[in-house]
């Protein structure tokens, strides 16, 4: 049992070892280690290309899991005190956003997009002065809103959870002392929500860092990393894409820890 | 009347977020899969069911989806139960919840990454290739329906994993020790106490990792090579390079119908089976 235990862990961990262990390779094959090198890290990080897909992947993590955690967390305080239809309509479409496949997500958001902005742009154009009229078209903005979408229905999920496992005298004991809405909540609620906040943050911007089939779609001219790695994939195997994907790994690996003993010492902190 | 106010306030952003970016793209590629091709690539307005009459030209890749996809999900099933019951029955307490997160901790990590260290270990150079060092002769592992089952068991193992550990874990140990004083062999406990008990659990599973893997699409572009490929890489196919959005779109309304029907045959199964259906949360 113990040793079918060791195996499956084996089987977990060892294709990621491999690739951490090849970033170091000297030589070009996977077939043999010649030796300790970093030079595919240097690789990597001096191709501008590289730098270039790091930086947009880098921008839309960050804002996606921004918006999604604020608007996520004002939801689902919302949501703590309604019944009935609303709540029947804001569970259906949170269950729909994580269920539908992220590839159906990506083609419905670039459809809608590309002719929604295909009826602005010449609205734009007829309002603004000769050739200033400002285009609207598929790049930051839709990866960052796609991705928000799919993040700000993780962070409700968390957050609903903590929120039904809080001590709910401790709002009424501070509005009875007469503290007002707001101060009771930047006071009480906040700080006892705010790990899982911070923890729904966290996996916003790896799930949006990670992401590779909605960005596929909605992506127009730019190009993350996730879309970088796969089209050098396609050109072929390198020591270069196992040191990026060491790297990429590494990340969302400290941010996965990072999530993880926040969303602990939270509970254990909101339990006493 | 203040209250209810200024739960609208807080619930407007995030409900127009989901009005634009899921209700309406979602209504879009509805009206889209009755719609016609433009010459050029694109869309034409119209109402026709002709895209959906042509969806047998991509029968291959729903007939692969339909066969892998289970054939996945079982595999999974039979390589996570065993870890499952190991870490809910047999591990050190002590252990356990730190065992438990290193299973999950590789699902929230790239698949892209986690995909790619296959090409590299069944790629020519990798596996393959020490095979015939030592003298095993020829093989060819990449780009076969193996690799992708490899790459979709090592891809969604954790995520079966959970959810049975969720059900053993809760089984009421007493029984099995009722069992026991009754005379029952280990295997017959198992089988009839804790197998039963810990369906839910595995119905849970299966199902998760079954709708995944319909919408599947990364790993046989990586590990199928264009000969093993799934309802994903058709809709790929038709929206980045043929263009022929009416008809991605209705392949994408035919996904999502079958896993809707599938959800639903579950749900009705659960019940059948009398278990409540587990809330299983992945942090």
């Amino acid at each position: 049992m113990r040793l079918y235990a060791l195996a499956v862990y084996l089987f977990l961990y060892l294709p990621i070892a491999v690739i951490a262990l090849f970033s170091f390779n000297a030589g070009r094959h996977a077939s043999q280690f010649t030796g300790f090198s970093v030079q595919w890290y240097g690789k990597a990080l001096s191709n501008p290309f590289v730098m270039e897909a790091l930086w947009t992947s880098f921008v839309v993590a960050l804002s996606s899991a921004l918006i999604a955690s604020v608007f996520g967390t004002m939801a689902a305080l919302a949501l703590q005190g309604v019944r009935g239809r609303v709540r029947a309509v804001a569970d259906a479409l949170i269950y729909v956003a994580v269920m539908v496949p992220g590839i159906v997500i990506g083609i419905a958001t670039l459809i809608a997009l590309v002719t929604l902005f295909g009826w602005i742009n010449p609205l734009l154009a007829r309002l603004a002065p000769e050739g200033q009229a400002p285009q609207l078209s598929m790049g930051y903005g839709s990866l960052i809103a796609a991705h928000a979408l799919f993040s700000m229905a993780l962070v409700i999920i968390i957050l609903r959870a903590r929120l039904a496992g809080m001590d709910r005298s401790l709002m009424e004991a501070s509005a009875d002392l007469y503290a007002p809405p707001f101060a009771t909540f930047r006071q009480v609620t906040l700080p006892l929500i705010f790990p899982g906040i911070l923890a729904g943050f966290l996996l916003s911007f790896t799930f949006s860092f990670d992401d590779f089939i909605i960005a596929f779609f909605v992506a127009g001219s730019e190009t993350t990393l996730p879309i970088y790695v796969f089209s050098s994939i396609r050109r072929g195997v390198t020591p270069e894409i196992n040191a990026i994907g060491t790297m990429v790994l590494a990340v969302s690996l400290l941010l996965l820890v990072a999530a993880q003993i926040i969303l602990r010492s939270g509970a254990r902190r909101g339990e006493s | 009347m203040q209250r209810r106010l200024s739960t609208w306030l807080l619930l407007a952003p995030a409900g127009v977020w989901f009005a634009v970016m899921l209700v309406l793209p979602l209504c879009f590629v509805l009206v889209f899969s009755f719609g016609e091709r433009e010459a050029a690539g694109g869309y034409v307005p119209a109402f026709t069911l002709e895209q959906y009459a042509n969806l047998p030209t991509r029968g291959k890749a729903f007939l692969n989806t339909l066969i892998l996809a289970p054939l996945g999900t079982l595999l999974s099933l039979l390589i996570a139960y065993p870890l499952a019951y190991f870490l809910a029955m047999r591990a050190n307490p002590k252990w356990r919840t730190m065992l438990l997160i290193l299973v999950i901790v590789p699902f929230w990590t790239s698949i892209l990454i986690r995909s790619y260290a296959w090409i590299f270990i069944l790629g020519g150079q990798g596996l393959p290739a020490l095979i015939e060092w030592l003298g095993f002769g020829e093989v060819r592992l990449i780009n076969t329906p193996f690799a992708v089952l490899t790459g979709i068991v090592y891809g969604y193992l954790p995520l079966m994993v959970l959810p049975v550990y969720v059900s053993l874990e809760r089984l009421d140990k007493r029984l099995l020790e009722a069992s026991a004083d009754l005379g029952a062999p280990p295997l017959q406990g198992f089988l009839q106490v804790t197998l039963p008990l810990s369906l839910p659990g595995v119905a849970t599973g299966c199902m998760l990792v079954f709708i995944l893997l319909m919408g599947e699409f990364l790993i046989p572009a990586m590990l199928g090579g264009g000969k093993v490929f799934f309802i994903g890489n058709a809709l790929v196919d038709l929206f980045l390079q043929s263009r022929n959005w009416a008809f991605g779109a209705a392949v994408a309304v035919t996904l999502v119908l079958i896993m809707l029907v599938t959800d639903t045959l579950y749900m009705w199964l659960m019940r059948r089976l009398g278990g409540a259906r587990e809330d299983v949360s992945l942090m």
